[in-house]
């Protein structure tokens, strides 16, 4: 019995499995959240990051594999894991018709807050999040920002020790999702624990500790940002050749220069090689392919996107993870 | 957790269901303004008709309760839309993740819709005595007879909570609660005299509970067939439509309040 670990960790899953149908979204997942510390979930469409979410708050029972959150097992005791967590879901879940201080309100009230402390933090949270002259209309004439702000607050009200934000910043503008990140920041400084999806690495190198990074039911990668970025190389030196029939020999006078794999993209006609070192290496290449005499269409140079992540984790890309995921579920209807 | 607590999150829940039927329209449209229309087109379309072909001028008042008891039947409907779209929007989920007690989201739908069938009730009936309804028995009998319309009404929004967290969306709610209801409040005695319906229908009609509810709320305020050549009711549901409707009620909660309780557990979004 690890007793030590349930008094530290304020989320810790094991082998976590979960089937709808004939689609595995979960298979195997493990996941641990250390007290006052943000797990940055980074999977692409599909991956199985809501199911996770669903399944660590209660929504959701696993088909396989154990959970507990605050030291509570979410399958056997779900109504106490239940006082401990603060949710907002990924598509914000806020009552439309509703003005923002009764949606806050309503909340407080089912948290047992009572009437009075439920209205004062209906109203401290409104303020916290720019709504307070919004407060008092009907969500339903909220932006879409309005609303995701809204719904964080809901997650909020009870001032929980564990926090779920799945997705927290989808489709928001940049300017939004920026304060989004400042309240977050807000929040684990203030020191709760926080799981946190998303599918953008920026974000996750910029709120988490821990990042995991998971395709297909499955902890793919894991590790801090810096570890991770390690992996994946710091850089990608991107390059497009003129002529297809060369890319093998490019390959071969790029390799050197890679910290890891050069991968090829066929049909673009163009090169990923995994680099450090900036402009250097790229003046470097650039003599290397002209001394070959391969002609270069484009290129450039660019900090790892998730495709990176992808592209050295995997082999393929997030949107090739997508629409391998979408044929199976073509070839399962057509059964 | 307590009795108390889930009291007063059912409350909590039920107010917030109750502020909706001010602010969307369709509510306001469904809780008022239809049940007026039920009463006048009825009243003057059907009821003048088949006064003029010798019903006698009962008749109106006899087709009163029978549009109360299918309006009510209908408002029920709202439990299992307003669950549908509950769980469609996700608020379900963010309920269910709340540490509130897990049966007031049901117990409080199902009270604000109540509150909505007593508004139901009192509009249809101002509208009815403007088209000269009467209540021809005492106040206390009559107010029996429309809580024998309200715990009906209820019972059926616990069978609309089931199927409300069963199927896909609102929509469907509401079409597949049509396709029930309409015939069950139709081949009843709602709106026509039960002799008037032919042999096997006539059967289905005499243990149909919507028949035993309108005959109860007709009994109990004073508004009988107006053909006084009328048979009397053969079947025991009809002649004890009080305890028969109760019965039926209390059958339909003792069933569908587990297996709702159960399914709103198992419900999330998608
Ligand atoms: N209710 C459901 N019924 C059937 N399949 C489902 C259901 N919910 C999710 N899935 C499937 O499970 C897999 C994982 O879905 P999940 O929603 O957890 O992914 P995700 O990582 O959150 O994706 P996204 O980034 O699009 O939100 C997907 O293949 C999805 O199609
Ligand atoms: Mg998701």
């Amino acid at each position: 019995m690890t007793v030590s670990r349930l008094v530290t960790d304020a989320v810790i899953a094991e082998g976590l499995v979960k089937h709808y149908k004939e689609v595995k979204a979960l298979d195997g997942l493990d996941l641990r959240v250390p007290q006052g510390s943000v797990l940055g979930v980074l999977g692409p469409n599909g991956a199985g990051k809501t199911t996770a979410v669903r399944i660590l708050t209660t929504l959701l029972k696993p088909d396989a594999g154990r959970a507990q959150v605050a030291g509570i097992d979410v399958v056997e005791d779900p109504a106490g894991v239940r006082t401990k967590i603060g949710v907002s879901g990924q598509y914000a879940a806020v009552d439309e018709y509703l003005t923002g201080f009764e949606n806050l309100d309503m909340i407080g009230r089912l948290y047992h807050l009572g009437r009075k402390r439920s209205q004062q933090r209906a109203r401290e949270l409104l303020e916290q999040f720019r709504l307070d002259e919004a407060g008092d209309r009907m969500a339903k004439t909220y932006s879409g920002g309005m609303r995701r702000r809204l719904d964080l607050a809901g997650a909020l009200v009870a001032d929980p020790p564990v926090l779920f934000l799945d997705e927290p910043t989808t489709g928001l503008d940049p300017r939004s999702r920026t304060e989004m990140w400042d309240v977050i920041k807000g929040l684990v400084a203030a020191g709760t624990s926080l799981l946190l999806t998303t599918q953008y690495l920026e974000e996750a190198d910029l709120l988490a500790d821990n990042i995991v990074v998971i395709d297909h039911g499955l902890v793919i990668a894991e590790g801090t940002a810096d570890q991770l970025k390690a992996q994946v190389g710091g850089e990608r030196l991107e390059i497009t050749v003129s002529d297809a029939t060369r890319i093998a020999q490019a390959r071969k006078v790029l390799q050197p220069l890679g910290v890891g794999p050069v991968v090829v993209e066929e049909h673009q006609r163009s090169l990923l090689v995994p680099v450090t070192g900036g402009a250097s290496v790229l003046a470097d290449a650039l003599r290397r392919l002209d001394g070959e005499g391969i002609e270069v269409d484009d290129v450039g140079l660019r900090r790892p996107t998730l495709d990176d992540v992808f592209l050295t984790l995997t082999g393929h890309t997030a949107e090739e993870s997508e629409q391998a995921e979408s044929d199976d579920q073509l070839e399962e209807v057509a059964r | 957790m307590s009795t108390a607590t889930a009291l007063s999150d059912g409350f909590v829940v039920a107010k917030r269901n109750l502020i909706k039927i001010k602010r969307v329209p369709d509510m306001i449209v469904f809780t008022t303004m239809s049940p007026i229309m039920f009463i006048l087109l009825f009243a003057y379309v059907f009821g003048g008709a088949i006064d003029q072909q010798g019903g006698g001028e009962g008749y109106r008042e006899f087709l009163i309760a029978g549009i109360f008891a299918q309006t009510v039947v209908f408002g029920a409907t709202v439990t299992g839309a307003g669950l549908a779209d509950d769980i469609k929007k996700g608020i379900i989920d963010r309920f269910r993740s709340l540490p509130m007690s897990p049966s007031a989201v049901l117990f409080g739908r199902t009270l604000s819709d109540v509150a909505n069938n007593v508004i139901v009730l009192v509009v249809m009936g101002l509208t009815g005595l403007l088209v000269g309804w009467r209540i021809r028995t005492s106040f206390e009998e009559a107010l029996l007879g429309f809580l024998l319309l309200l715990l009906f009404a209820y019972a059926i929004s616990w069978v609309m909570a089931w199927v409300g967290m069963l199927v896909p969306s609102p929509e469907v709610v509401n079409n597949a609660s049509f396709m029930v209801i309409f015939p069950l409040t139709f081949v009843a005695n709602t709106f026509v005299p039960l002799e008037t319906l032919p042999g096997p229908l006539q059967t289905f009609a005499e243990w149909n509970p919507v028949s035993a509810v309108t005959q109860a709320a007709r009994d109990l305020c004073g508004n009988p067939n107006p053909n006084p050549a009328a048979p009397e009711p053969t079947s025991w549901a009809l002649q004890n439509p009080e305890i028969y409707t109760i019965l039926w009620a209390a059958v339909v909660l003792l069933i569908f309040v587990p297996l709702s309780n159960a399914q709103y557990r198992r419900s999330t979004s998608r």
